[in-house]
């Protein structure tokens, strides 16, 4: 409980322990969180330096929080820039940080008892009453549009950085066709694709608003926190989706247009609600993401080849090392939230699953020279990461823990892009093509 | 956290607290109206905040992530002359976030219970105190956790695939009828029948 009212703080409080002691972890998460500030980062390191082999006192993370806020502008509360005592300066968290950041004080003598803030409110004085009343005034905020702020918002909305992600495999799906490179489809290919992707992250964002609110990972996004209203969501969705749709159909051809429509009806009508009703959401899912490659080829070509099967296979297959394994350390958010995930119903299958698959992007690699998409030359150049990637899903089916999950995770990240640019440098070129066509048809000729 | 708190933070939470406050900061006010004239608009039932938004801010406020349930209260804007559909509007979704915050809490505090108590029955099979000679709680390995995540979701697979028919079909309605009043809220400032006070025709003009 306490970990989800304080959780929303960020930086170095997390990790103050209920019992008081502050640690080696607060140092590794400072060092974490410093690149995002020059100033804090180079006064932690003084710090860190000084205190390497004693705890980090209550003042000196009052130092630091003061730098972090003072040079972060993401955070809502005011740096006080003069020195104050310690306990003014807690006026400025959360009031259960407060009771928290209380108790350490009384807590040192006797550490691991367990806090009740129930007490706390009930010993102190009338003062107290005042300071927590003035202090959640402080947390409530007035729920109108800040016209500044929609660009963000509509940017966490949409899941920008997820939609980036997925116009990239739609353009590697576009540039490996085999057919002469077309800007101008090219743009409108990526642009379709990318508004497409932005409608079904907002339609899935308007759905899960209480899912969301009661897991770590979510809870920040735009409808949970109140920024917008969910009719604005809707209707940005319909503002992303319909010219979308609609550029893709005319700008591009009918048949990408209707697999992005057919995308974004996978994602906000099956996927969505599949989540909390079967497992089969994840297969669902990986569908979804191998769609956008094969849009970027049928962009190019008109027409649904085995190449563009393949390159949708290639993300259909990524998706389970990646899921399985980024889902793997959310199991207690997902159980706790509804969601049936392999992970946690089935977590045997889940690691085989992932291991399956990441071994299977080895054989589909092999079939690029096959279906004529690229040279002999791609499955060898790709070995290298797809044997690492699968070595990585083998650790993590043996020993299925949090390291080897979060290792796997993170290779997925980069293994991707790797293999599609690979697989770029690695395309049969079309002059090759044409030659052997024509040595192909002469030889029929002379016979 | 254990049963006890969780239990007395439940009862705080739906009982308004009248010991130790200050009676100006707490008074319970569930929608706020903007007129000065008129008295602000007590709660029908339990206020869950002491917060009492501006007489004067013409916005539905948002307050932080409840303790229990984590989702975040809002306090509705009236105003003044409030039309029937609006007035539905603003009844829905607080009965939809009432609906939303019972739910909630429910499942979060009962999933921790239940997480408590078999956390408890593992460790007493193996024979292991609550504490370890640290002093710290032990805690079960993720493995272990797994089995009961798993049959945490099947006990309850029933239940939350009803809570979530139950919330799209809320949620659309909500939606729909938003649309229905902003068109129609619209479609009045267009064809200039505005509020019948000062205020809105000088806005509107």
């Amino acid at each position: 409980m306490y970990r989800t009212s304080c959780s929303k703080l960020t930086g170095a409080w997390k990790c103050l322990q209920l019992d008081g002691l502050v640690g080696s972890s607060v140092q590794q998460k400072l060092f974490a969180n410093a690149s995002r500030s020059h100033m804090s980062a180079r006064s932690l390191i003084q710090l860190c330096k000084k205190n390497q082999a004693e705890w980090i006192t209550f003042q000196h993370l009052c130092f630091l929080k003061r730098q972090y806020v003072k040079s972060s502008s993401g955070l809502c509360q005011r740096a006080r820039p003069r020195q104050e005592p310690v306990s003014a300066v807690l006026d400025d968290r959360d009031d259960s940080m407060v009771r928290q950041v209380q108790q350490i004080p009384a807590l040192k003598p006797e550490p691991g008892t367990e806090v009740s803030t129930c007490a706390t409110e009930s010993n102190q004085v009338e003062p107290e009453a005042d300071r927590v009343a003035r202090l959640e005034a402080r947390q409530w905020k007035e729920m109108r549009v800040q016209y500044s702020d929609l660009p963000g918002i509509y940017a966490r909305l949409s899941k920008l950085k997820l939609t980036a992600l997925v116009v990239t495999t739609a353009a590697a799906g576009f540039a490996m066709a085999p057919v002469p490179f077309d800007p101008v489809g090219f743009l409108m290919a990526s642009l379709g694709t990318g508004l497409s992707s932005c409608t079904a992250n907002s339609i899935n964002q308007y759905f899960e608003v209480p899912f969301d609110s009661n897991m770590n990972r979510t809870k920040n996004r735009p409808l949970v926190r109140g920024q917008i209203s969910p009719l604005h969501a809707v209707s940005f969705a319909l503002a992303c989706g319909i010219p979308g749709v609609t550029l893709l159909t005319l700008g591009v051809n009918p048949l990408t247009g209707f697999l992005g429509a057919l995308n974004i009806f996978l994602y906000t009508c099956c996927y969505t609600p599949l989540k909390r009703l079967s497992i089969a959401n994840t297969w669902v899912g990986a569908v979804v993401g191998a769609i956008p490659p094969v849009m970027g080829w049928t962009a190019a070509t008109g027409s649904l080849d085995p190449g563009a099967l393949l390159l949708g296979a290639f993300l259909f297959s990524w998706q389970f090392p990646h899921f399985n394994a980024l889902s793997w350390n959310l199991r207690e958010d997902y159980s706790r939230g509804g969601y049936r995930m392999m992970s946690v119903t089935h977590p045997g299958l889940c690691k085989r699953v992932a291991l399956r698959h990441s071994v299977g992007l080895i054989f589909l690699s092999a079939l690029g020279p096959v279906l004529d998409v690229t040279t002999w030359t791609f499955p060898l150049v790709s070995l290298p990461i797809n044997l690492y990637i699968s070595y990585l899903a083998f650790r993590f089916y043996r020993h299925g823990d949090r390291q080897n999950s979060r290792k796997l995770f993170f290779c997925s990240l980069w293994h991707l892009p790797m293999l599609l640019l690979l697989a770029l440098t690695c395309k049969k070129s079309r002059v090759a093509q044409d030659e052997a066509a024509v040595t192909s048809s002469s030889a029929s000729l002379a016979l | 956290m254990n049963v006890e708190t969780a239990r007395y933070l439940i009862f705080r939470s739906l009982r308004p607290c009248y010991t130790n406050t200050n009676f100006s900061l707490r008074s319970p006010c569930r929608g706020h109206r903007e007129s000065t004239s008129q008295a602000p608009k007590h709660a029908k039932q339990a206020e869950r905040s002491g917060f009492c938004p501006a007489a004067s801010s013409k916005y539905d406020w948002i307050g932080p992530p409840d303790r229990l349930s984590n989702l975040r209260l809002i306090i509705y804007h009236i105003p003044e002359n409030e039309t029937p559909l609006e007035r539905e509007l603003r009844h829905l979704r607080q009965e939809t976030e009432d609906w939303n915050h019972e739910f909630w809490t429910n499942q979060n505090f009962t999933f921790n219970k239940e997480k408590e108590e078999y956390i408890q029955s593992q460790l007493s099979a193996k024979g292991l105190s609550e504490r370890d000679d640290d002093g710290r709680k032990r805690t079960l390995s993720s493995e272990e956790m797994a089995v009961f995540y798993k049959h945490f979701l099947d006990k309850n697979i029933t239940r939350h695939a009803n809570y979530n028919r139950e919330w799209y079909r809320r949620n659309f309605t909500i939606t729909l009828l938003m649309a229905r009043v902003t068109l129609h809220n619209t479609w009045r400032t267009l064809t200039g029948q505005t509020r019948r006070t000062e205020r809105e025709k000088g806005k509107t003009t």
